[in-house]
């Protein structure tokens, strides 16, 4: 019986045509348009829509393939259990091997990848947003794993609302800015994509409000927007368990209903530039905030690391600044609750009357309290599968194991090696400086119109000024010799700068792809790698479209300015592409403007 | 196989399919001459996007009474006028001093319970506020089954402040009386209302709005009612046309309305709730709500059929939301008069005249 009504149900689609034959003379002819256009939506839509189980057949959730080579989303609370292989069925009926790429526990998404081809079917992503309450919408999916054939069952409706705020499960699973809809979102769901009425991918549903009429939807599903899926999908590609972001601020509404500041960390960087008690916060992250919801939705869009911009007003007089977003976790709290849930343990149902905790530092302002208990995980009795009975640990399929890296703090570190790699390789391609110890020899002009000459050799860099040089040798420890004073360690940045160009990936010391970060006066976003030798943190910021590096900054101390390198004018020359601009900022001051008119390398080495 | 397709194919195309007026359909309306923003995909969507956002605000959330698990302490109300009337469901959230009001735009005010219909499970607040949207309830008009609507409600607390309350949507199923059975639906109410084809009665919902996808108010979303015999829940609005009446009667103070506080009125011999053989539970909070905890044996009230753990609701035409106030009311009552009592009784509305009793009169 269920099963025939989930056919009937996934075939509505298909029944429009049978339909039109039969239908009243009277149906109105934009009436009989709308359905054939739906029709054609939904069976385009389809055919990017994933049934997910983990590799012995268990487990059971949904998904959508968003590009042509097999890059996937659903949510973390169905990769997690699965482990990081499983398989993953399509519309055209076919069961793919896939892996799990990057996790982001607190907001609830996976990226996976599927094996087997290079052309298949993908969501567009839409601007999420764009969308209002009452924009028609629909979710596909695999709800009560009712598609044994991978037909994904198409639930329509509207959205209820947008710019919700959903309080995490723990410390995990919080929606912020999610979309709220009455499309049906019933277990099995999760993971699975919501589409705008165009067939665009506008959401990730993950979460529905069920209470006392047991775990079926209710008409209140939500879904991770697109959007905020966008801002961590860079971060996802690099393999990483991806943490969420705090200001180290806390707000709430004053008497007069203004979002003001109740609170700040002065090891923080918004403390750092110069955000107070009592200040009112007026934008955040591009948007006006006038509540601790629209305040916390905004912090849940990005990724830890990120720099976004703020705006707030004290005594009338407004300041707009770019903050870094520390993380929420420690990666050890977040390895410790990833490890609460083992991957193959089987999804634990919630217990009954289980509440939400509240995030530290970001308490709720409203009157609210999390009204219900309401993760939406993976039904955990999944119906008969067309997948051989497998032992509880199946051996992993040979696509999956080479594609497949296990390390702490990973979710898969193959991905990580791949996109380090990826993005090196085209910075050499601008300028091979590899494996060759000549010194860098730079000259020009200080924007006051000093001259200026900089060498930059592996053991010592040296500014030469017209009132003399000023020697720099690199120490063993970066980070205790940050000079010129101010800068926040000039010559130590322009020596990491070197060093990853020389050296290379082998013998910088330990690289990384963090993922994708904006990065100040460049637009989009960038490729960043975190190189750490000598007791600091480096980034280096990479141009997706040139590969060439627009910025590098390094950090001494956690709770200090970086020093920022910022790298534009690239000339090409010798077939190497060097810039003819450094700007070097550290926290709100620019410290120097190096006018580059000549960048040569030393004769090589004699011997 | 055919037929179930055939059915299903006959649902996904509604009411003018189901051979239902064409303008079920029509109600939609064109927009007038506004361009579609690129994201919206048709005309019709963006009237609708632009219905709900003129709608929303007449729309607030209700705080009061409950947060304890399945009593939840919000409920939805509707401004129906522009000096802060609110039309809401008549429940244990409005049973405080402290009722919220919150508005649209974010402003928290204190809600006045004017008086409230227990029959039809409504209420009416003041707030303090003059030039609010509202909603006309003289223009509601009245709608059949097949007609597309929406429902706006807070339903599951879901926005707090200023954030738009929550949009479904969904379809008028019947238009029927309801069947108050004791032990079939927990509610008193029995008049007509509308079946909704939407999960619209969620916790919280309450006291919601019912519009047409032009945005004209219809009904009132009803309270979470459950079946018991088979553990299904109903999802229903009450028409408005079953209310307005109720709702003049409270605004001019003449149905189930608070006693105004008037120290005068109060007569020489007055009845007292001991004079019916009633017990009620002990006064220990601010606000108990009136529960009988005994009747006495041979008194009036046992005549009459009143039971322990009913709740008083109406003294008269007046609301005794409390002990307190259920004992200053009979003050105003001369024990020569007959009483009526209506009490509440596993969600049924129940009524009772009562008499002092010959021998308690005596004592007097």
């Amino acid at each position: 019986m269920t099963r025939t009504l989930a056919i009937v149900v996934v075939l509505c689609w298909a029944a429009g045509l049978a339909a039109a034959a039969g239908v009243p003379p009277d149906v109105p002819p934009e009436v009989l348009k709308a359905e054939a256009e739906r029709i054609a939506v939904i069976e385009k839509a389809k055919d990017s829509v994933l049934a997910v189980f983990s590799a012995a057949g268990g487990g059971g959730g949904s998904g959508v393939v968003i590009s042509a080579d097999g890059y996937a989303l659903s949510n973390f609370h169905v990769a997690m259990p699965t482990g990081p292989a499983m398989k993953c069925g399509m519309a055209d009926g076919r069961l793919y091997d896939a892996v799990v790429v990057g996790l982001d526990p607190t907001g609830d998404v996976a990226l996976v990848k599927l094996f087997g081809r290079d052309d298949f079917p993908h969501a567009e992503l839409a601007d999420s947003d764009q969308v209002r309450a009452g924009d028609s919408v629909f979710a596909m999916g695999n709800p009560f794993l009712l598609a044994t054939d991978f037909q994904p069952t198409a639930t329509w409706g509207i959205i209820s609302g947008v710019h919700r705020y959903q309080f995490p499960a723990g410390t995990l699973l919080e929606y912020t800015d999610c979309l709220q809809t009455d499309a049906s979102i019933n277990p099995g769901n999760s993971g699975g994509p919501l589409f705008d009425a165009r067939g665009r991918l506008i959401g990730i549903n993950g979460r529905a409000s069920f209470e006392k009429r047991g775990r079926v939807s209710v008409g209140v599903g939500y879904a991770v927007s697109i959007n905020q899926v966008r801002n961590f999908l860079g971060c996802l590609h690099s393999g990483r368990i991806v943490d969420h972001a705090t200001l180290g601020a806390t707000v709430g509404l004053d008497e007069e209903r203004r979002l003001v500041v109740t609170d700040v960390l002065d090891t923080s960087d918004a403390y750092r530039r110069g955000l107070r008690y009592g200040d009112e916060i007026l934008a955040f992250g591009g948007r006006t905030v006038e509540t601790p919801n629209a305040f916390k939705n905004v912090l849940g869009i990005f990724p830890k690391g990120w720099r976004v911009p703020l705006s707030y007003r004290r005594n009338g007089k407004r300041f707009d600044v770019l903050v870094r977003l520390a993380g929420v976790h420690s990666e050890d709290e977040l390895l410790a609750k990833l490890s609460g849930r083992g991957p193959r343990e089987p999804m634990p149902i919630p217990k009954p009357g289980e509440k939400p905790g509240d995030r530290p530092g970001e308490k709720p302002g409203g009157p609210r309290k999390p009204p219900d208990r309401d993760d939406d995980f993976p039904d955990p009795k999944p119906g008969p599968l067309p997948i051989p009975a497998a032992t509880a640990k199946p051996a992993m399929p040979e696509i999956v194991h080479k594609h497949f890296d296990e390390k702490r703090g990973y979710a898969n570190y193959y991905f990580n090696r791949l996109h380090r790699d990826r993005v090196w390789k085209a910075w050499n391609a601008r300028g091979d400086f590899a494996g060759q110890d000549r010194t860098w020899l730079l000259a020009g002009t200080l924007a006051r119109g000093d001259k200026f000459t900089l060498s930059v050799a592996g053991g010592q860099v040296v500014l030469g000024l017209p009132r003399g040089d000023v020697k720099w040798s690199v120490p063993e420890e970066l980070g205790s010799s940050l000079e010129p004073i101010g800068s926040g360690g000039l010559f130590a940045a322009l020596s990491l700068w070197r060093r990853l160009a020389v050296e290379g990936l082998d013998k910088f010391g330990e690289v990384t792809y963090l993922g994708t970060a904006p990065w100040a006066g460049h637009p989009g976003l960038l490729d960043v790698l975190v190189g750490r030798h000598g007791g600091v943190e480096c980034r280096y910021y990479f141009d997706v479209a040139t590969g060439l590096l627009a910025g590098l900054e390094m950090s001494a101390h956690e709770h200090a300015d970086p020093c920022e390198l910022h790298f534009t004018e690239y000339r090409e020359s010798d077939g190497r592409w060097t810039p003819r601009r450094i700007e070097v900022r550290c926290g709100d001051e620019p410290v120097a403007d190096f006018r580059v008119d000549l960048f040569t390398l030393s004769k090589p080495d004699p011997s | 196989m055919s037929q179930p397709l055939r059915w299903i194919a006959v649902w996904a195309l509604g009411a003018v399919a189901a051979g239902l007026p064409a303008r079920a359909f029509g109600d939609a309306g064109p927009p007038a001459g506004a361009g579609p923003p690129a994201a919206r995909e048709s005309a019709g969507a963006t009237a609708l996007v632009d219905t709900i956002a003129r709608v929303q605000p007449k729309v607030v959330k209700i705080y009061g009474a409950g947060g304890y698990r399945g009593m939840e302490a919000y409920q939805s109300g509707i401004l129906i006028s522009p000096q802060g009337h609110v039309l809401t469901a008549w429940s244990y959230v409005l049973d405080t001093e402290e009722i919220g009001v919150t508005l649209s735009d974010g402003r928290k005010l204190q809600g006045k319970l004017l008086g409230a219909d227990p029959r039809l499970e409504i209420a009416v607040l003041k707030i303090e506020a003059a030039g609010v949207p509202w909603f006309e309830l003289s223009k509601a008009p009245a709608v059949e089954p097949g007609t597309r609507v929406l429902a706006l409600s807070n339903l599951f607390g879901v926005a707090v402040g200023s954030e738009p309350v929550s949009v479904q949507h969904g379809t008028i199923a019947a238009k029927t009386r309801l069947a108050a059975r004791r032990g079939v639906f927990e509610t008193p109410y029995r008049g007509t209302v509308y079946v909704l084809d939407a999960v619209t009665n969620n916790p919280g919902a309450a006291g919601g709005a019912l519009v047409t996808r032009r945005g004209e108010l219809v009904a009132l979303l009803g309270k979470e009612v459950r079946n018991t015999l088979n553990n299904t829940w109903l999802n229903y609005a009450v028409p408005i046309a079953e209310l307005r009446e109720s709702v003049e009667q409270i605004r001019a103070g003449k149905l189930a309305t608070l006693r105004p506080d008037e120290p005068a009125g109060k007569v020489a011999r007055p009845h007292s709730i001991e004079g019916f053989g009633i017990v009620l539970v002990p006064d220990v909070v601010e606000r108990t709500p009136p529960f009988v905890d005994r009747v006495v044996e041979g008194s009036p009230a046992a005549a009459a059929g009143i039971l322990p753990d009913d709740l008083v609701v109406l003294v008269g035409e007046h609301l005794v939301p409390s002990c307190k106030a259920l004992r200053e009311e009979l003050q105003h009552i001369d024990a020569d008069e007959k009483v009526k009592l209506t009490v509440l009784r596993a969600e049924e509305m129940l009524e009772f005249v009562l008499q002092a009793s010959l021998s308690d009169r005596k004592t007097l």
